[in-house]
């Protein structure tokens, strides 16, 4: 086990509760997925873990050594330093450790090389596509070798085509590196093919609705995305996210 | 194979249209203010010549030119002495102005403490605080200074602190996760994050150091402490030496277009590679 989180809950300070006795266990080296939709509380969930926020109720056990410096961060957006060259903005987080550029350089090279990037370290990023300026926020992520990586939604924004591949490398980084990795998402498909576990949450409050196990072995590649085997997990998972849906538009229609 | 290549390189109606569309419009762009620019000056000269306009009401352009040729030593001199009032000043400006927008952008309290400041020593007119300053400062140099600096700093504040209160909301939280400190933010993050605010300022602030010298000189000059551009006018105006007084706004002019020229010339060096404003169209 490498965190609980314990009966947390998040009320903003506009009265909005964006979190209500979410109960979660995350185990060293899981593919897990918070999937829901919007308006779930799978953000702030992610916010919390990371730090950025504090729960209102309830609270967040870290097993092992672990703090800030063993987190990975990938946003919706590539969020990258414009005026900064590739190399500058995976240098970034060891810049910010007081690293220099030329002890950094095997490491950022290295990184660059593993989410193929490698010749375009002098780029700008208007100089990049959508899915190459992601990739540069996924070795900026990873370049201080975290023990765990939290994306928020970090594909939404890329056409199919790139999100399939860039989920191929994310998964084989992962398998070379097994850390353990929180992945926000409302597809079903992206959760089901990436994960190890598919967590799905409900809204207004957020919560845990179910836990969806995907017990199909790794490597996973372009025949497991159209295996039967496959199609039936997504099946099973939408059945549960509609039901999280449905429990949404109930609690509602109750309360009204 | 050849026919292939050809309707590879012929463009349609439409294309076509546009790239002439293009090449007319890279043209006129320097020849059409060029020849507006000439015909009024042939214009002023005709004027001058048809109404037999007197030199000391309105110098021919030809006149002109040649006092600005006789008289360059003068004149040139003076110009000197504004530009370094207007160099000194525009670089206090810049240090003050980033300054203080550093400041403020430390903390909320302090930028909302100190800015209505800022801004009621913008609105105030220089020309009515300059006697005070005249009162309260002996040195000469300093007043000018002080003058110019006021009227240039303003935009160079107002557009950094603006800048560095525009950073990407992800990214500060990105330096967050990884326990920047505020140092590092600033140097980092929000001091390039600014970059292009901060040089959209410059750009109104180096014309407005030269208006705020020129301003100062005036009212300087006219109790005889100056011997900048402005009371160069002012002397050629006693004198009803017109072609000088000429003469000398143009150079004032021509500076205030050089300034702004080689202004957005920095500019456009220092952003050309990542900021939108400085890149080329592209359809």
């Amino acid at each position: 086990m490498l965190l609980a989180l314990r009966s947390v809950g998040k009320v903003f300070s506009n009265g909005v509760t964006a979190l209500s006795k979410v109960d979660l266990a995350i185990r060293e080296g899981d593919f897990l997925s918070l999937l829901g939709p919007s308006g779930c509380g799978k953000s702030t969930a992610l916010r919390l873990i990371a730090g950025l926020s504090t729960p209102t109720s309830g609270q967040l056990d870290w097993r092992g050594a672990i703090d800030r410096s063993n987190i990975g961060f990938v946003f919706q957006e590539p969020t990258l330093l414009p005026w900064a060259s590739v190399f500058d903005n995976v240098w970034l987080p060891l810049r910010l450790k007081s690293v220099s550029r030329a002890k950094a350089e095997p490491a950022v090279m290295e990184m660059l090389s593993r989410v193929h990037l490698s010749g375009f370290e002098n780029a700008v990023p208007r100089e990049l596509s959508g899915g190459m300026k992601m990739r540069v926020s996924i070795a900026r992520a990873m370049v201080t070798k975290p023990r765990i990586l939290l994306m928020d939604e970090p594909f939404a924004a890329l056409d199919e085509i790139t999100r399939f591949k860039l989920n191929n490398d994310l998964l084989e980084l992962w398998q070379d590196e097994r850390f353990t990795v929180i992945f926000v998402t409302h597809s079903v498909f992206e959760s089901v093919f990436l994960s190890s576990r598919v967590v799905v949450m409900a809204a207004r409050p957020g919560r845990v609705h179910g836990e969806l196990p995907i017990n199909a072995p790794y490597p996973r590649d372009e025949a497991f995305r159209t295996s039967p085997g496959y199609a039936a997990l997504c099946r099973q998972a939408s059945g549960v996210l509609v039901d999280a849906i449905n429990s949404t538009a109930g609690s509602q229609n109750d309360g009204h | 194979m050849t026919a292939i290549d050809d309707n590879v390189l012929t463009l349609d109606p439409e294309e076509a249209r546009r790239a002439r569309q293009e090449r007319l419009e890279r043209i006129g762009k320097w020849v059409l203010p060029l020849a507006i620019m000439v015909l009024a000056i042939v214009l002023w000269d005709r004027i001058c010549v048809w109404n037999e306009i007197p030199q000391y009401i309105l110098p021919r352009p030809g006149v002109v030119l040649q006092t600005l040729h006789n008289d360059a030593g003068l004149l040139f001199s003076s110009l000197l002495v504004t530009l370094r009032i207007t160099f000194f000043s525009l670089l206090l400006a810049v240090i003050g102005g980033v300054g203080l927008a550093v400041l403020f952008a430390q903390s909320k309290w302090v930028e909302m403490s100190f800015f209505p400041f800022a801004i009621v020593l913008q609105v105030t007119p220089i020309v009515a605080i300059f006697p005070l300053i005249n009162i309260y400062v002996d040195n000469q140099t300093v007043k000018l200074l002080l003058c110019a600096w006021i009227v240039a700093f303003f935009p160079i504040l107002s557009n950094t602190t603006l800048g560095l209160n525009s950073v990407d909301r992800n990214l500060r939280d990105l330096f967050k996760l990884n326990g920047a400190t505020r140092w590092q933010q600033l140097r980092y993050l929000r001091l390039p994050a600014a970059m292009p605010y901060f040089l959209g300022g410059l750009k109104i602030a180096g014309g407005l150091s030269l208006i705020g010298a020129v301003v100062a000189e005036f009212v300087a000059g006219a109790q005889g402490q100056s011997s900048g551009l402005a009371s160069r006018i002012i002397e050629a105006g006693y004198r009803l030496n017109a072609p000088r007084l000429f003469a000398a706004l143009i150079l004032i002019s021509l500076t205030g277009i050089l300034i702004f020229l080689v202004l957005s010339l920095v500019s456009h060096l220092i952003l050309r590679r990542w900021h939108e404003s400085a890149l080329k169209q592209e359809r």
